[in-house]
């Protein structure tokens, strides 16, 4: 009897396990760490936004600068988001389906906004269309701003969140293969046919786990943003630089409550990004890695 | 439709997948391109379907020049290893996809496309599955839709590639003589790669045997078993046992010995000897290829034996019948029936 109930545990403990207690003392690091590193700071920010009660919490956000935070970052999402699906879509369709001299590189290129910091993508943007550039007055003399205006802030949004959907799509659609549109092809669909119907329909999931961690970012994004605004109060302020600006001012229940938001941002990225790779994890690729 | 391939050759970065290859693919036949792993075989097909473009050489159907169209214009039937369903749609979907896509003018209208599709599952033998997902079906029955889907939009040429390579042994046999029956019923020029001769001998009209980029030889099933032109083809279609012999005064010699075969029209010097093991006969015979037995074992209702010819020690092998008493080192003399000289090298 004895020997027999050995035998089944030794059968149900794989060679990797650890001891039970082992195993509880990690779980336990590992959860008061996360406490400690995610789950306060965001109780915190909550506890800040209605210090000052639910009235006070509206009043903050109703007000007009924060209004025109609200309303800048939405927009630049809106057109940031968009052009960085085409252009990752593009990129990705490119470097799975065909074969070229330079792969690599781009592959490299793409990656190179999550190697640099954002900072110094804002500080390129001030460079090329700064006062002392090129282009910058030659934009200039046409009536076009790009530094401290929305066009500035919009591109160096695209560059900072251009990996996300690209870095999702290239290896699924590397692992998907062209199987799928030679079919489609063979029998008589166009190339226009055969992406909408075939090659979209494939990476749907994966896509839109992409568009959520791209527009995640592109809300958030501080550094890059910062640099090329200008930080004019009530037109170039995004959300987080407002945030930062009303905290400099010691207006912390402002601060907030704007904050809040973009903490209540981050939770429903979270819960949709976990839903997807729950329900569609083998879909997506990233899910796999991470 | 009937089908040219006219000296054909394909690179791909340089490297000759295909070298001047030439083939005629009759109207309404059913013609298997068989070979090793890494012949060309695949390549030649998409050649065909327009999945590439040939370096050089023409590709016609009837007598229009294919090779400048585009895979849509070829208007092929496409059947892949792995099948290439549309995961997202259903199979009725599926079916349907190719005819769905065509432009208005020449797009059946939408109960017609439903017509057609659920009688070619009715064909397929898939009814009652319409509403499936095609990873609610078993492999055989995805390849089935897969050549439903195909066939919608009525192919001028049908072309398969490993149709059957996925599938376990059972089910592949199953679905052999079933696309023979719904070849026979169609009638569409079909070509269907394959790299197992068992297949390729009991489904083709004819054969076309490839190696290393090239056609070794092209015939019915019974001309390419019975008369290889090639070392390879003998070696590659059915069992066979070689051995190098010497021609002299008309004859074969063996070590110092001669076996009892003419030479024919073989010159004097050296040359292989190709025969298949079943196709002997055991004599007791000065003349004759004679051996001894190096292992035995049971193959289906024969004996196969290991025989060391004498002299320099060449291995053949040579089918007995189950009940011989031959053990090892039996010494066995033999003559092949039927055998195939080529040249030595
Ligand atoms: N897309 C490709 N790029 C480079 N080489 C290829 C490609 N397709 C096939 N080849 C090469 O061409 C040769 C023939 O391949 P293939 O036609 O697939 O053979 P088979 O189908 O008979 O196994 C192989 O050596 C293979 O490596
Ligand atoms: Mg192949």
């Amino acid at each position: 009897m004895a020997t027999k109930l050995r035998a089944r545990r030794h059968r149900r403990v794989s060679p990797t396990s650890e001891s039970r207690p082992v195993q509880w003392l990690l779980i336990g690091i590992a959860l008061a760490f996360m406490a400690v590193i995610l789950l306060l700071p965001l109780y915190a920010v909550f506890h800040e936004a209605l210090i000052k009660g639910i009235g006070a919490f509206f009043a903050a956000l109703g007000e007009k600068d924060a209004q025109a935070a609200i309303r800048l970052t939405l927009l630049v999402a809106a057109i940031a988001v968009p052009l960085n699906v085409v252009f990752g879509l593009a990129a990705s369709w490119a470097i799975a389906k065909f074969e070229f001299k330079g792969k690599a590189f781009l592959i490299t290129l793409i990656d190179l906004p999550f190697s640099v910091s954002p900072v110094i993508s804002g500080l390129v943007y001030v460079l090329l269309f700064g006062a002392g550039s090129f282009l910058g007055p030659w934009l200039k003399s046409y009536g076009i701003e790009v530094l401290f205006a929305l066009p500035g802030i919009v591109l160096a949004t695209i560059f900072v969140t251009f990996p996300f959907v690209a870095r999702e799509l290239i290896p699924l659609m590397q692992d998907q293969g062209t199987g799928d549109e030679e079919a489609a092809l063979s029998l008589g669909a166009n190339g226009w046919q055969t992406f909408w119907r075939v090659t979209l329909p494939n990476i749907k999931w994966g896509l839109l786990y992409g568009v959520l961690l791209c527009n995640a970012r592109a809300m958030g994004e501080f550094g890059a943003v910062a640099v090329v605004s200008g930080k004019i109060r009530g037109q170039t302020t995004t959300m987080p630089l407002q945030v930062e600006m009303l905290y400099n001012e010691y207006n912390a229940a402002a601060a907030f409550a704007l904050a809040s938001l973009l903490a209540l941002l981050a939770l429903v990225t979270l819960v949709l990004k976990t839903a997807l790779e729950w329900r569609f994890g083998d879909e997506i690729a990233a899910a796999a890695k991470h | 439709m009937e089908v040219r391939v006219q000296n054909v050759r394909k690179e791909f970065d340089r490297f000759p997948a295909l070298h001047d290859v030439s083939l005629d693919i009759r109207s309404g036949e059913l013609i298997a391109l068989l070979g090793p792993s890494g012949s060309g075989k695949t390549t030649l097909l998409r050649l065909i379907a327009g999945l590439e473009m040939p370096t050089q050489g023409k590709i016609f159907f009837g007598d229009t020049d294919a090779s400048e169209k585009s895979v849509q214009e070829r208007n092929i039937g496409f059947v892949f290893q792995h099948y290439a369903l549309f995961r997202h749609m259903t199979i009725l979907e599926n079916i349907s996809f190719g005819l769905k896509v065509r432009p208005r003018s020449t797009r059946p209208p939408n109960s017609e496309i439903r017509r057609r599709a659920m009688e070619l599952l009715d064909l397929v033998q898939l009814s009652g599955l319409e509403k499936r997902y095609p990873s609610q079906l078993s492999g055989g029955q995805r390849q089935r839709v897969a050549l439903a889907r195909a066939l919608a939009i009525e192919p001028a040429v049908l072309l398969l590639d490993e149709p059957f390579g996925a599938l376990d042994a059972q089910v592949r046999r199953e679905l052999r003589k079933w696309l023979r029956e719904i070849h026979d019923r169609t009638g569409h020029t079909t070509v269907f790669v394959t790299h197992d001769q068992e297949e390729a001998l009991e489904l083709s009209d004819r054969l076309c045997v490839m190696s290393q980029g090239r056609i070794e030889q092209v015939g019915t099933p019974d001309t390419v078993y019975d008369h290889p032109t090639s070392p390879f083809v003998f070696g590659f279609i059915g069992e066979s046992s070689t051995l190098p012999v010497t021609v002299e005064n008309g004859e074969l010699w063996v070590g110092g010995r001669a076996i009892g075969l003419p030479a024919g029209d073989a010159g004097p010097g050296e040359a292989r000897l190709f025969f298949r093991p079943h196709d002997v006969d055991l004599i007791e015979a000065d003349a004759s290829l004679a051996g001894v037995v190096s292992t035995a074992r049971r193959v289906g209702g024969t004996r196969r034996v290991e025989l060391e010819i004498g002299g320099a020690g060449h291995l053949v092998e040579v089918d007995l019948p189950f009940d011989h008493p031959a053990g090892e080192k039996t010494r066995l003399a033999f003559r092949p029936r039927r055998w195939k000289l080529f040249p030595a090298g």
